[in-house]
């Protein structure tokens, strides 16, 4: 138990765990200081020093998300001498800052500009140093556009890169007046290490982070007769665009999705869910085709254990940390690409458009499944198989330059074929999702039974914890999975790339004797993702998390391969997991990427 | 040469020859009989801030664990400021004596001389001095290595802690305080960290006892200090004088008959202006507040012929330069206030500017996160309010 510690803010009385700081007391008693550096998902930097108080016969101000509460102190968080230094700090970032503010894409959503309006910057600012300095824009990757002239060094996305993700392609450079956050070598974004999860945007208080954006290019698309515009939506996406809309964290919207993309003028409104059971089929069966190679056939090429691919963050972090394990990722495609493919191919044919009329979309929470959609290798349709992909935010922008008014819009549904899914596939968007999504259909495919677990619901993958194991023992197998007689499925779960390279380092070491690994980029999986409405929270992340849930909970069909589309699919088209038409269009391969 | 009036001491520099009996001798005393010698001598930091001595080696010596580390600050890096160089040069023995008495009483093994960069010269003699020393140490069975880390260059590393984030490899940044060096230093641990004139002044408390040190000097401010007299000065160089003298005495001693302001403590420091020599003293900030000034030891003469304006100048590019730029006011307000003075000489500003700086200053000093940024409202301000029409015209 920690000490409690009794102290006076703005002469209210507040008694607080030893330890905590002036910030969070003060949050304690809906004291409302401003912050920018500071993020609940990282670590402390103290060096805006915008959130200064006073301490009473104290010269020097305090920074309150830094300094410790001690017992007896009185602050002060509206003197006259902190809303003057306070002003004092925001009109010096503005100063630095290039405040173009009518043409920036945070506009209306930018953290500095929100403290500037508060203590009103006038037009006696400092000297404007912007027009001094040689800023550029680096915005020559697929993901990411960095806006040196907007950064007003806050460390947070450093912070994010280096601690949250461990990734450390932005780090700061130079010294005073020089001072900025850069790459290795000061290169652009794309040739560094950079995985494009986007987390540093989810972060960045005002627009010096951003996504490139492509709503322009899918307005053209939208507008344009010869085009047939597919659209896929991503499991996590139906849980958090509300936010991005005036809606409370954790609403599950995906009628209103539907319904607000047939209003933009989409022609088929898909659901990524769909492939994300086909994703559970393509590889379940092939974890199951390597635990076989591997235990029956004595085969030593095969590798063990096997990861998830589903996360492009993660696919690129490995293809540049350790490309040694490359053959240990699955080669079936992500649920986008897989979409994406079969659109122009099995899709197109069936409703009589050529691929080249047709203009394929996805919604993403995600930033990195931009690059994806650019890899040379997602060209399987004989096309570009993803020809745009929209944030969460950006379709959330397109709604309102569209007049929709969101939250009055009646619920529709998915078109067929290509638009129905599983519980299994909506809990893709939440760390451990996939590993519950494959559990729940090998497990029934070797045994012919359900997973034992109450309600098809395997809570030892769910949850926040870096990094989660669980052990699923096989018995009374089916005769043709007798090898599997008795065995236990050894599973890990990490989410977030600094978990991942946690369990990376295991599984180097041989310390780690895991089957089956599910990696997700970001903190707390897909719903967690770089493209999703700012801000992130841990709190906000919760309630995603249990909207993901409860949808799954809500779904008729719980389990991949009993997706009636999906059925039909391999009837119909595919035939056979890891056929011919399958290793065609579902499957992919990794590329070893630099080291720094 | 005019007639000397101020007491040259010879403390620090004198070559001693019974260092290591001194060091013998000492080490058989009680930790706390020692540590009650440093605090009632008086003796504060010599790099400008005056931390009690005493009382920081009692802090980390009361810390509970095997790790702990006694650093020699000698990054001097402060403009005007090269009497640490000298004393690592002529007295090293001192200063290694100093650490090994303070790692003994903290439960240290380890230790280290941050070394500026630019001493890089000074690094092949100071190596042959420690591995003597080593084998004296090893002779009296103290346990204690001392190992010498060379900065790189920024100023800012000479700050406590941006120099032990110096030392482990990242950014040289100042960290947030609390917690303090005595709890968490170098690898966060327990760390003892001295200027190298505090350490070498502690031999002489070891030798000759609390009380000669604290018959030197006024009130707050004990004992000698060595000062690095530059400028306009027929005699440049390094004194040893007693604490507590007037910048007036100062003047009459080593200025050239012309001085119109004396800047105290480097770029950090404060500027006194003639109209005020004989009211400002020498040392640190205490119950003599407003009237007296620390310093880690420059004492920089202005003559008439001199442009306070390219002075202020010249001090805020330095900043400009060598703030590590994570904090605003530090990396943001040096920028605005250097090319605020440019604006306003030029015109471009009207002459009430200054006062929109001079704010600024203040606001700085309240806000920026260490030493630095604090206390470029030192020399800002001074200069400006004393010679504001040189800033105009």
């Amino acid at each position: 138990m920690a000490e409690k510690i009794n102290l006076k803010i703005d002469n209210i009385a507040v008694n607080i765990d030893e330890g905590s700081t002036i910030l969070e007391a003060a949050r304690k008693i809906n004291i409302r200081i401003p912050t920018l550096c500071h993020h609940e998902d990282l670590c402390v930097a103290g060096n805006c020093r915008v959130c200064m108080v006073e301490q009473v016969d104290s010269d020097r101000l305090l920074p309150s998300c830094a300094m410790p509460v001690s017992e007896g102190m009185e602050i002060l968080t509206n003197s006259l001498k902190v809303r003057s230094a306070r002003k004092q700090v925001v009109e010096l970032l503005v100063s630095e800052h290039r405040a173009d503010c009518t043409r920036c894409y945070k506009n209306g959503k930018c953290e500095l500009q929100e403290l500037s309006s508060e203590y009103i910057v006038g037009e006696n600012g400092f000297i404007d140093l912007v027009p001094l300095k040689n800023y550029s824009i680096d915005n020559f990757s697929p993901s990411i556009i960095k806006d040196d002239s907007k950064c007003i060094r806050c460390q947070r996305c450093v912070r994010t890169c280096n601690q949250l993700q461990n990734i450390g392609a932005l780090s700061v450079a130079y010294k005073g007046e020089h001072m900025k956050v850069s790459s290795f070598y000061e290169k652009p974004m794309y040739e560094v290490v950079c995985t494009n999860c986007g987390q540093c945007i989810n972060r960045c208080p005002t627009g010096a982070l951003t996504e490139k954006t492509y709503f322009d290019e899918v307005w053209s698309a939208l507008n344009s007769e010869k085009k047939h515009v597919v659209v896929q939506t991503a499991p996590a996406v139906r849980i958090a665009l509300g936010e991005a809309l005036g809606m409370p964290a954790g609403e599950i919207v995906t009628g209103k999705l539907v319904s607000a993309l047939r209003r933009l003028g989409f022609n088929s409104v898909l659901d990524t869910d769909f492939t994300a059971d086909l994703t559970i089929i393509e590889e379940g069966n092939e974890l199951l085709q390597r635990l076989k190679k591997a235990l029956v056939d004595g085969d030593t090429s095969v590798k063990l254990p096997m990861t998830t691919s589903c996360s492009p963050g993660w696919v690129k972090f490995i293809e540049h940390a350790f490309p040694e394990y490359l053959e240990n990722v699955s080669t079936a495609k992500s649920p986008q690409q897989m979409f994406g493919a079969l659109a122009k191919t099995f899709y197109a044919k069936k409703i009589g458009v050529e691929p080249e009329n047709m203009v394929s979309i996805s919604v993403m929470p995600c930033t990195a499944k931009k690059y994806e959609a650019d890899r040379p290798e997602m060209r399987s349709s004989g096309y570009k198989d993803v020809d745009y992909v929209l944030t969460t935010r950006e379709l959330a922008l397109m709604i309102k330059q569209a007049g929709i008014d969101f939250a009055s819009l009646p619920d529709d549904e998915y078109d067929s074929i290509m638009g129905e899914s599983s519980g299994a596939a909506v809990i893709f968007g939440a760390t451990g999702g996939v590993m519950e999504a494959a559990l729940r259909t090998a497990y029934e495919v070797v045994t012919g039974r359900e997973v034992p677990f109450e309600n098809l619901n395997i809570t030892p993958v769910r949850g926040m914890e870096d990094v989660k194991e669980a052990t699923i023992k096989i018995e009374n197998v089916l005769p043709e999975w007798s090898f599997l007689e008795g065995a236990e499925l050894k599973t890990c779960v990490a989410h977030g790339l600094s978990n991942a390279k946690k369990v990376m380092e295991a599984v180097k070491a041989g310390t780690a004797e895991y089957h089956f690994i599910e990696i997700m980029a970001c903190p707390g999986g897909c719903l967690g993702g770089g493209g999703q409405p700012i801000p992130t929270s841990p709190a906000i992340r919760k309630k995603r998390s249990e909207a993901i849930y409860r949808e799954d909970a809500l779904k008729p069909i719980r389990k991949s391969h009993e997706n009636p589309e999906v059925v039909h699919i391999y009837e119909e088209f595919l035939k056979e997991p890891l056929g011919k038409k399958s290793h065609e269009l579902l499957h992919t391969h990794y590329t070893e990427r630099n080291r720094y | 040469m005019k007639k000397k009036h101020l007491q040259r001491l010879d403390l620090i520099f004198k070559n001693e020859h019974d260092i290591e009996a001194i060091l013998e001798k000492t080490l058989k005393r009680g930790n706390d009989e020692i540590i009650n010698d440093l605090i009632s001598s008086g003796l504060k930091g010599r790099g400008g801030a005056g931390f009690p001595t005493g009382l920081k080696w009692k802090l980390a010596s009361e810390e509970q664990t095997d790790e702990k580390y006694v650093i020699c600050n000698a990054d001097e890096g402060e403009p005007g400021t090269f009497k640490d160089r000298e004393i690592l040069q002529s007295v090293p023995h001192k200063v290694l004596s100093g650490m090994a008495v303070c790692a003994r009483i903290i439960g240290a093994k380890k230790g280290y001389i941050y070394l500026r960069g630019e001493y890089l010269f000074l690094k092949p003699q100071l190596l042959e001095v420690i591995d003597e020393f080593h084998s004296t140490l090893d002779k009296m069975g103290l346990d204690f290595r001392v190992e010498i880390f060379l900065g790189s260059g920024a100023y800012i590393c000479g700050e406590e802690s941006a120099l032990f984030e110096s030392m482990e490899g990242k950014r040289g940044e100042p960290r947030n305080k609390p917690p303090f060096p005595t709890v968490q230093g170098y690898k966060s641990k327990p760390t003892v960290i001295n200027n190298v004139e505090t350490l070498a002044h502690t031999y002489s408390i070891f030798k000759y006892g609390p009380d000669k040190f604290k018959d030197l000097g006024i009130q707050d401010s004990r004992g000698s200090k060595v000062f690095s007299v530059s400028g306009d000065t027929p005699i440049p160089g390094i004194y040893e004088l007693e604490f507590g003298m007037s910048v007036q005495r100062f003047v009459d001693d080593f200025g050239d008959g012309d001085a119109k302001a004396v800047q105290v403590g480097g770029a950090s420091g404060f500027c006194v202006p003639r109209k005020r020599f004989d009211k400002t003293v020498i040392g640190y900030q205490g119950k003599l507040r407003g009237t007296s000034l620390p310093t880690g030891g420059s004492m920089m003469i202005f003559n008439s012929s001199r442009s306070m304006y390219n002075v202020l100048h010249n001090y805020l590019d330095f900043f400009v330069e060598e703030s590590c730029g994570q904090c605003t006011p530090c990396r943001v307000g040096t920028q605005q206030l250097l090319l605020g003075i440019e604006a306003v000489k030029k015109g471009d500003q009207p002459s009430s500017y200054l006062d929109r700086l001079m704010d600024l200053a203040e606001g700085m000093r309240v806000t920026a996160k260490c030493g630095l940024g604090q206390s470029v409202a030192n020399s800002f301000s001074s200069i400006v309010e004393n010679f504001k029409e040189e800033m105009i015209y």
